[in-house]
């Protein structure tokens, strides 16, 4: 990290002078508290790891079958995509689109975006409108909800499991596995190492 | 870190909302100042027309808010018997058949959570228009709260679509969603962008610069 540059709160916009500041360590701000910056050990490798994992797993979690429901000796299995389907075709075409959106398109999009941005750095390239390609990452950030669609599971599984036999398949486990990396990989991400690539 | 009494703003600096780059003021007109050089977003010293934008935002939520509670999100039938749901109805059947973990779970991201987010941004934008000076940084927190906490709501709206599509055997149980699942949706995302469009930074323009504090260094 270069030593010493100027930044103001997002919060409550007052100016700083963030000076060089070590991994491990944080900014905030001293008037609101919000986290300015926090630098992050290998910040760029692990987050594109992790987003490899990610992609691989989220590619997994729509291709194999998700649930099984068995009642009555009849089994029905169902894909990620099946309820949205459904929505779909019983007339709620807009909330087919927000689940769509919110469970696959959104961290697809976040996932190809961190790979598209950080691949090429790691071999001190820059791909073709990195920032602007980063900016709409960052954008798309609180709209995507895999940990929330996990709970809604949790509940309507529950819901269920008096009235027939839940039977959890492949796809389950990846996109289980899938919550966790996608977490880890935000949570390795530090933009403004991204950003920083900008002058030089 | 030496002490700063200044905000971007009273420097005639603008911060980009997204990548935090400061970049000088050129004051070509009051409302645009062009695109940032590093990311390309548009920026704006304060979130445009915040205050108004909010409140036409919450106040289309808490519209929303009241069919999404009064008409059915699910339609159950089962070897010929019909019943439907609304959130609270599904609630109390929880409480009922002894869940009660699952019964809070919907409570509150499905019926509190909103509203706790559309009174914390009702009282911010009050107080932001009232130029008030009460404890800014408490507020600055309540608004990094509606923040956090909005996307859990859609909880039962992924409950719904796994319902449905799991439960779609003919006779045997079918289970239908209903036109309050959209109406719920409408207020989960309304308040989510009435949450974006909201800028903390107005609670601190009343401030007078010399009550910045003093940063250890």
């Amino acid at each position: 990290m270069k030593d010493g540059f100027f930044m103001a709160c997002h919060d409550c916009d007052l100016l700083h002078r963030i000076p060089a500041i070590s991994e491990g360590m944080t900014a905030s701000c001293c008037r609101c508290g919000a986290l300015l910056v926090k630098p992050k050990r290998d910040s760029l490798e692990r987050t594109l790891a992790l987003a490899i994992t990610g992609l691989i797993l989220l590619v997994m979690a729509n291709s194999f079958p998700f649930l099984g429901f068995k009642i009555q000796g009849q089994v029905r299995h169902t894909l990620l995509l099946t309820g949205i389907q459904q929505f779909y075709t019983s007339g709620m075409p807009w909330l087919a689109v927000l689940v769509l959106f919110t469970t696959v398109i959104a961290p697809l999009t976040q996932l190809l975006a961190l790979i598209y941005v950080l691949l090429p750095l790691e071999f001190n390239r820059r791909s073709p409108g990195m920032f602007h390609i980063f900016r709409w990452m960052q954008r798309i950030q609180p709209w995507s909800m895999m940990e929330v669609f996990m709970v809604g599971l949790l509940v309507s599984m529950v819901k269920l499991a008096k009235m027939a036999q839940i039977l959890p398949d492949v796809a389950l486990f990846c996109f289980m596995a899938l919550i966790f990396v996608l977490a880890a990989c935000l949570a390795a991400l530090d933009p403004h190492q991204v950003w920083e690539h900008w002058e030089n | 870190m030496s002490p700063s009494a200044l905000t971007a703003k009273t420097v005639s600096l603008v911060s980009c909302t997204v990548c935090h780059l400061l970049i000088r003021k050129h004051t070509r007109t009051a409302d645009s100042l062009g695109q940032c050089p590093r990311c390309g977003a548009t920026l704006h010293s304060r979130k445009r027309n915040s205050i108004v934008r909010t409140w036409a935002l919450i106040l289309a939520a808490f519209m929303f808010y009241i069919p999404a509670n009064l008409i059915p999100i699910t339609k159950i039938t089962s070897l010929g018997v019909v019943q439907t749901d609304t959130i609270m109805s599904g609630v109390i059947y929880f409480i009922a058949t002894g869940m009660w973990p699952l019964a809070l779970i919907i409570f509150v991201a499905s019926i509190f959570v909103p509203l706790l987010k559309l009174f914390i941004l009702t009282f911010l934008v009050i107080s932001v228009q009232r130029r008030s000076n009460w404890r800014p940084k408490d507020r600055t927190r309540l608004y990094r709260l509606t923040e956090a906490i909005g996307r859990w709501s859609m909880v039962d709206i992924f409950a719904v679509t796994i319902l449905v599509a799991l439960v779609h055997m003919g006779a045997i149980a079918n289970i239908e969603a209903q036109k309050g699942v959209l109406f719920f949706a409408a207020v989960v995302v309304i308040t989510m962008f009435a949450a974006m469009s909201f800028d903390p930074r107005l609670i601190w323009d009343t401030k007078e610069p010399e009550d910045a504090c003093e940063y250890p260094a």
